[in-house]
Parts: C-alpha cells; sequence; structure tokens
C-alpha cells in the first residue's frame, strides 16, 4: 500500500494522516484548556487553575472562545471519521466481550476495524456532548442577553454544561488511559501518524486485513 | 469595600474557612420599606445615584412614571410604577422601591466561582467586590429577583452595597436618609420587623386592607429589604415581586448534589484507572514486543 503524502518506516503503517493529527492536536490542545478553565468555575478547590491560566478574568474571557476552536475541530472530526464510525455487528460483539478487553485478553477480542467499539463511543460522546456544550455554552456566555422571562435557558444551560462536560471528562480519562499507558504505540502514532504492522493486528484485526488482504491459511 | 467593622461571614467561590463567622456578636441591618406611603418621587433614586457617584444614564420613557425598565449596572435603585384594577372596578397605583434583597441565603453567592467576588457580612448585607469579580454571570442566574447587571465594557457585575460605606460608619443608607414621607426605615432587623408588623396591623385595622401584610420571604432565609404590601398574598402585583423566592432549583442542583457526585466520580475514576494500572498494566510492554497474536515468535 502506498503513502504518497509520507514515507513510513518498514514494517510499519501509516495510521493517522497528517491533517488528521492536526485535527486531533486542535481538539486536543483546546480540550485541556477548557478542561482546565472549566474545573476553576466548577469548583472553589480548583479555582487556583484560573490563576494558574491567567486569572479568573481572563480565563472566562478565553473559554468561550476556545469552546468554538473545539467545537470546529470536533466538525472536521465529523467531516473526516463519522462514515467509520458507524458501528456494525462486529461492534456488538465486541461490546459483549468488553471484559476480556479490559483484562488484557486482547486475543479473545472479536477483530475490530479501523476503530474498535470503544473508540466509537468516544468519538460519538464528545460529537452529541460537544453539541450540548455549545449550545449551553452560548447562554453561559451571555446570560446578560437573556431576558427575565427566559430566565429558564440559563437554568437549563448552568445544569446541561457541567453535566455534558462530566460525560466527555470520562471518556477522556479513558482515552487518555488506553492512548497513553495502555496501548504502546497509540501515542506515538497520532504524532509520527505510524504503527507497527504487529500493533495493526493485534488492536485492529480487521482494518490490518483491509490493508494486507485476506491473511494466509492457516498453518 | 471590606472595612473592620464589617466582618465576612459568608464568601463566594472559597475553598477555606471565613474569617468574620460566628466571631462577633452583630445585629443584623434592615431596610424597611412601606409602599403603603410610597409617592413615587424618587428621591431615593437620586440619592443612590448621587452617593454612588455613578455616571449619568438615559432614561427610557414607556408612557409610565417608570424611570426604565429595569435596574442597571449604574442604577441600583428603581421605583416600579403599577397601576392595578381593583375587583371592585377602583384603580391601585403601586409603587415599589426595588433594589438588591440583601438575602440571608444569596442565590448569587451561591451561584459564583469567583473566591471573593461576593460576600455577606455578619450585618446581613451581602456585598460585590468587584476586583475579584471575573464576569461569569452566575450571580445573574442564582439571583431570584433579576437584581446583578453586567457592565459590558468592565465585565464586572454590579448591584445595591446597601451603602456599606454609610453603614459601616452607623449612617442610614443615602435612599433612606433621602425619603420624604418616612416611608422608608432603617434599622435591625428585629426593630424593623416590629415597626413592619404595627404597620401591617394599623393597615387592617383601620383602612380596610385585610390582606396588609409584611413580606419578609423565609425561601432565601429572609431579607434584608423588606416590605409592608397592601396585600401581601399578591406581591406579584408589585412589578413582578415573587411570591415564594427561592434560589432556583437548577442552582441548587448544580452546586450540590451534581457538583460532588461529579468530583467523585472524577477521582474515582482517576484511583480506578491507575489501579487497573498497577493490576493488568499495559496491553503489551513495549511496542517492539507486540508479536502478531497466533503467530510464532
Amino acid at each position: 500500500m502506498t503513502h504518497p503524502e509520507q514515507l513510513v518506516p518498514h514494517g510499519h503503517v501509516l495510521r493517522y494522516t497528517l491533517r488528521e493529527r492536526l485535527t486531533h492536536w486542535v481538539a486536543a490542545g483546546s480540550y485541556i484548556y477548557l478542561l482546565a478553565t472549566g474545573l476553576a468555575f466548577w469548583s472553589p478547590w480548583m479555582f487556583w487553575l484560573a490563576a494558574v491560566l491567567g486569572g479568573g478574568q481572563i480565563s472566562r474571557t478565553l473559554h468561550p472562545w476556545v469552546g468554538l476552536i473545539f467545537f470546529a475541530s470536533v466538525l472536521f472530526m465529523f467531516e473526516m471519521w463519522a462514515r467509520q464510525m458507524r458501528f456494525t455487528a462486529v461492534d456488538r460483539q465486541w461490546w459483549n466481550s468488553l471484559h476480556y478487553y479490559i483484562t488484557n485478553q486482547d486475543d479473545k477480542m472479536p477483530p475490530a476495524g479501523r476503530y474498535n467499539a470503544g473508540q466509537k463511543m468516544l468519538f460519538w460522546t464528545f460529537f452529541w456532548a460537544g453539541l450540548v456544550l455549545l449550545l449551553s455554552g452560548l447562554v453561559l456566555w451571555f446570560p446578560e442577553r437573556i431576558p427575565w422571562s427566559w430566565r429558564w435557558l440559563r437554568y437549563v444551560a448552568v445544569l446541561l454544561h457541567p453535566i455534558a462536560a462530566l460525560i466527555t471528562i470520562a471518556n477522556f480519562m479513558i482515552h487518555i488511559y488506553m492512548g497513553v499507558f495502555a496501548e504502546r504505540g497509540a501515542f506515538g502514532s497520532v504524532i509520527r501518524g505510524d504503527v507497527s504492522m504487529a500493533f495493526a493486528k493485534r488492536y485492529h484485526p480487521g482494518w490490518y486485513e483491509e490493508i494486507v488482504g485476506p491473511s494466509e491459511p492457516p498453518k | 469595600m471590606s472595612q473592620a467593622t464589617l466582618r465576612v461571614q459568608k464568601i463566594s467561590g472559597h475553598a477555606g474557612s471565613v474569617p468574620g463567622y460566628d466571631t462577633q456578636r452583630q445585629e443584623l441591618v434592615c431596610k424597611l420599606v412601606d409602599t403603603t406611603t410610597c409617592i413615587g418621587c424618587k428621591a431615593c433614586e437620586v440619592a443612590c445615584v448621587e452617593w454612588n457617584d455613578m455616571p449619568f444614564s438615559p432614561t427610557v420613557f414607556d408612557n409610565t412614571y417608570q424611570t426604565m425598565p429595569e435596574t442597571r449596572w449604574n442604577y441600583w435603585n428603581l421605583i416600579l410604577f403599577n397601576e392595578h384594577e381593583c375587583e371592585d372596578g377602583s384603580l391601585q397605583w403601586l409603587m415599589r422601591k426595588h433594589q438588591c434583597m440583601h438575602c440571608a441565603e444569596p442565590g448569587c453567592l451561591e451561584a459564583c466561582p469567583s473566591d471573593g467576588a461576593i460576600v455577606q457580612y455578619t450585618n446581613g448585607v451581602v456585598d460585590f467586590q468587584q476586583d475579584h469579580c471575573i464576569g461569569c454571570g452566575y450571580c445573574i442566574t442564582g439571583c431570584p429577583f433579576n437584581i446583578p447587571k453586567l457592565n459590558s465594557v468592565t465585565k464586572r457585575v454590579y448591584k445595591c452595597s446597601l451603602c456599606t460605606d454609610r453603614v459601616s460608619e452607623g449612617l442610614e443608607p443615602a435612599c433612606i436618609k433621602s425619603c420624604p414621607t418616612g416611608c422608608l426605615h432603617f434599622g435591625t432587623k428585629d426593630d424593623m420587623k416590629d415597626l413592619a408588623e404595627q404597620r401591617a396591623n394599623q393597615l387592617k385595622d383601620h383602612y380596610g386592607l385585610a390582606n396588609a401584610g409584611v413580606y419578609d420571604p423565609p425561601g432565601v432565609g429572609g431579607t434584608g429589604v423588606i416590605y409592608i404590601l397592601h396585600d401581601v398574598t399578591k406581591p406579584e402585583l408589585y412589578g413582578g415581586l415573587p411570591k415564594n423566592p427561592t434560589i432556583p432549583l437548577a442552582v441548587k442542583l448544580w452546586k450540590h448534589p451534581l457538583k460532588w457526585l461529579g468530583n467523585l466520580a472524577i477521582a474515582g475514576g482517576l484511583i480506578g484507572l491507575f489501579v487497573h494500572f498497577l493490576r493488568y498494566g499495559p496491553k503489551a510492554r513495549e511496542e517492539e514486543d507486540i508479536r502478531p497474536l497466533g503467530g510464532q515468535s
């Protein structure tokens, strides 16, 4: 398989194009800023995060703008990946075998494609929660513009915004854990773009088959 | 403005202890507004703007005597004019001095995320500290009376301070001092409640106002501004004074169960992931170690 845009080492395969990696890191950078400033507004015990990031006023001013950047990157991802993120019959089996995945018995997992069911859940959670965060965030951006008779909008927003954020935080923590700690090679793949064929075959056998063609008959 | 004589008993967005809580015996202060003797002269509006050195702002004429539709960041005290037709066909012209109510349980302070941007003194006054305000507007959502107003230039929120600078020196607030009919009183909460009850009884006994009464809503723990109303069963007639104001349910849910459940979930998740890593470790030691599953090693 040829990849005109980038050379990959022998025995490796390109997993993420430059466009995919850039979008990922715009999303990651903006999300981490939103998380830090959001946690500062969430609890007095974490307000020091706002102080570290330039103070409460600056955090309050930038949080919504960075939110727009984040949402734009989510839309980019939707455009790039939505088709690949559709749930399939294999994904349903994958979910039912989740306990094997959690206990590192990957040989007992059904063959995941380019994305496994967990990654698909991450994608859709961030898409839908991102939409809720955008809409409730617009209300929280300009609370003084909401007329008194429409104040229920503010009440809905102050509840929906943290609920959606907490859902993304749960997914984000698992995402970091999987990408940085659990699956060696995953973190490098979203920086350099490539993974080893062994990585592809171990974690994404369905995708591996697509790349190398049908596997040889068993010995 | 923090003063030696004004000790703080509640602080917004604050993680630690509160310096003035329970350290000193202090009387709650209170404004009493008798709507039955208000003549709508607006002297209190002028006195407020003048004493607090606020820039003049244009008025809005909408075919009533009211200066503008609602209070502004630089207009903290507004007489609301309401024409009410009674059941017998007679007309009541209801006027109410509208300003911060200085709730014992302030929704603004509850909602505020910024350490020390809103404080409550031991005399009950709720005061905004603009130098700590981050302009998020959560207080606007938390307030059941539509009081805090954002200045779009400074991005800070402002409201009536109950003239803390005067009160801390033993003076009455500027609005009280300016009132020509004596419909405004200032003193301790106990004294004002007594006076208000007396006046309400007088209205019942001598003026035929069977429903006259005192507005001191318990839903927010009582307020530092109390009203005598001709008909205490219909406070909405006085420019939408809420019948039973409370901190909005959404704000209570957000600041209590949701916050603690969320924090527990985050902490539990972090611990859970860490323990999982200790127990199971990475899926493969090194990338080089990964052998195709089922192949020869």
